[in-house]
């Protein structure tokens, strides 16, 4: 069954990993998820003014782009793409004088119609695929392997996007069970990880990254999974950084929940981009016997 | 007035026997005669050009033109010397575009997903409103191959820019003050160096010239005289159209 998707850019960037191991469960699930043409950018958060109509001509172009591709449902990888679209579709559906003013501005489109619904991919894995289903189809569990969940911001926050409860969300948890690892539950899971600090305070991101990866060792888990490609970058490669700040301290690995999903399923590790991070998940999925 | 005065007139007088546009140039009115191109046009009305005109042939991007017609909401956006008049136009040339290019050696640069953001990082505050797009003569997808820059696909960028004459329409609009021409070449260069394969022909055809192959006929040409070399260049073979008679382009 094809489903259409939406990647934005920073899975054609620094996050191409998460959509190759996207792409390989969805296959391997019994769905082919095809990118959809002509997307622009996401619109990347929306200003928090009330008056910042122009802001969500990005997304609203895309969901004009899903409806003209005759397609009612959009599946979205992208934390922060999931975020800015979803806020954009609700509002279109809050507001008719919103979407008249921008559908007049947009003249060279067709009228957006609504009938877009937003799915992040965790989202469709969970309420259309079925943790229960996938559990079935899990080759190699993840057996023996300790993963600490992490949410961040972007999935809960505001609520009315949420994909689970904002304050205590158990969407990953159920996941890491249903591959058969052990759930490392930690307060940290809905702290922030800096986000686009990583610009201007490289510090403070690193030192982010370490007070989260640290509760995760103090609890014994084995690596931190994950699905906002922001997150990683911060938990991953300024969670590296932090290693030079700090004698001895050691970052533990973060993967995305699709990379976890795929080595689950049995499907290839090379085409996983397991090497593309700061930290190497490899040593301790091979201590846990995940790979070879 | 007698047979010959009216026919005299008919061809002294073109606004009697002519069908005519009512044009603004500059605020100003004019009557110019239908079919006429924009730039053919503004001449008719007694400009001269200095600036806004280069080839007249569609091709140079120098006569960017703006205009209104008549009450309408929308501004249109043209080559002049492409464009036929038509009843009512508000006209406006645009001389100049001040676009501020990057400076960068195309050979010290890597086609990365990132390189185009690195030189021309102002393509971020693209907020998709999509009016390059609108402005552009050429009909080139503007917004979409600043997307597609902004996401590292140099060979899209390049691909969509193709058709791109540089006129500056698009960097004269944008609202976050993206200078797009300047962008796509950059994207068109990155493939033409890095991407594409190389031309074998290319190649081989440099090579005949750095050898002088065609110094011969490049000396002798150099004694010609004058008058000879213009009579032997309207007589010139041009590539898919075959031999032109003689004067056919005079």
């Amino acid at each position: 069954m094809d489903m259409l998707y939406y990647p934005g850019c920073t899975l054609k960037t620094s996050a191409k990993n998460l959509e190759a191991s996207a792409i390989a469960i969805a296959e391997k699930l019994g769905y082919k998820l095809v990118e959809m043409d002509d997307w622009n950018c996401c619109g990347v958060v929306a200003s928090l003014t009330s008056d910042d109509l122009m802001h969500h001509l990005a997304s609203l172009r895309n969901l004009i782009r899903v409806e003209e591709q005759g397609q009612d449902k959009v599946l979205v990888l992208c934390d922060m793409c999931y975020n800015t679209l979803k806020q954009t579709d609700i509002r279109m559906k809050a507001s008719q004088s919103d979407l008249d003013t921008l559908n007049s501005f947009m003249d060279e489109e067709s009228d957006y119609k609504n009938t877009v619904k937003i799915m992040h991919f965790l989202e469709f894995l969970r309420d259309e695929v079925g943790f229960a289903t996938l559990k079935k189809k899990v080759k190699k569990p993840l057996k023996g392997l300790r993963v600490m969940p992490y949410y961040g911001c972007m999935l809960l926050r505001p609520r009315e996007v949420a994909i689970d409860d904002a304050e205590d969300p158990r969407i990953l948890s159920d996941l890491i069970k249903a591959l058969g690892a052990k759930v490392v539950d930690n307060p940290y899971k809905i702290e922030c990880c800096g986000s686009y600090r990583t610009i201007d305070q490289k510090e403070l991101t690193s030192r982010r990254a370490k007070s989260i990866s640290s509760y995760a060792s103090t609890h014994d888990a084995d690596l931190i999974m994950l699905s906002c490609p922001l997150c990683q970058y911060n938990l991953d490669v300024r969670g590296k950084e932090a290693e030079s700040m700090y004698d001895g301290y050691s970052q533990l690995p973060t993967l995305y929940f699709t990379q976890l999903i795929a080595l689950a399923l049995g499907l290839d590790v090379e085409s996983l981009g397991l090497d593309s991070h700061a930290v190497d998940p490899a040593p301790i999925l091979r201590k846990r016997g995940v790979i070879d | 007035m007698t047979e010959t005065d009216v026919e005299c007139a008919k061809q002294d007088e073109p606004s009697q026997v002519t069908a005519t546009v009512e044009i603004f140039i500059m605020g100003k009115r004019y009557d110019v005669p239908i079919g006429f191109t924009i730039m053919k046009a503004i001449e008719f009305a007694g400009y001269q050009y200095i600036r806004s005109c280069g080839c007249r042939a569609g091709f140079c991007g120098a006569c960017a033109t703006v205009y209104r017609k008549g009450q309408e909401q929308k501004l249109h956006f043209a080559l002049a010397c492409q464009c036929l008049v038509e009843e009512g136009m508000y006209l406006v040339q645009i001389p100049f575009v001040p676009a501020n290019k990057a400076l960068y050696d195309i050979n010290d640069l890597a086609p990365e997903d990132n390189t185009i953001l690195t030189i021309y990082p102002e393509i971020a505050r693209c907020v998709s409103c999509n009016t390059c797009t609108k402005s552009c003569p050429q009909d080139i997808k503007v917004m979409m191959y600043i997307q597609n820059s902004l996401r590292g696909n140099i060979a899209k960028a390049a691909e969509l820019s193709f058709d791109c004459i540089q006129c500056g329409l698009c960097a004269m609009r944008c609202p976050a003050d993206i200078k797009h021409y300047h962008v796509s070449q950059l994207a068109r260069r990155l493939r033409g160096k890095y991407i594409d394969p190389e031309s074998k022909e290319l190649n081989a055809r440099l090579k005949e010239l750095e050898e002088g192959k065609y110094m011969d006929e490049v000396d002798e040409m150099m004694s010609m005289d004058r008058d000879i070399i213009l009579n032997l260049y309207k007589k010139r073979k041009i590539e898919a159209q075959g031999d032109l008679d003689e004067g056919a382009d005079a």
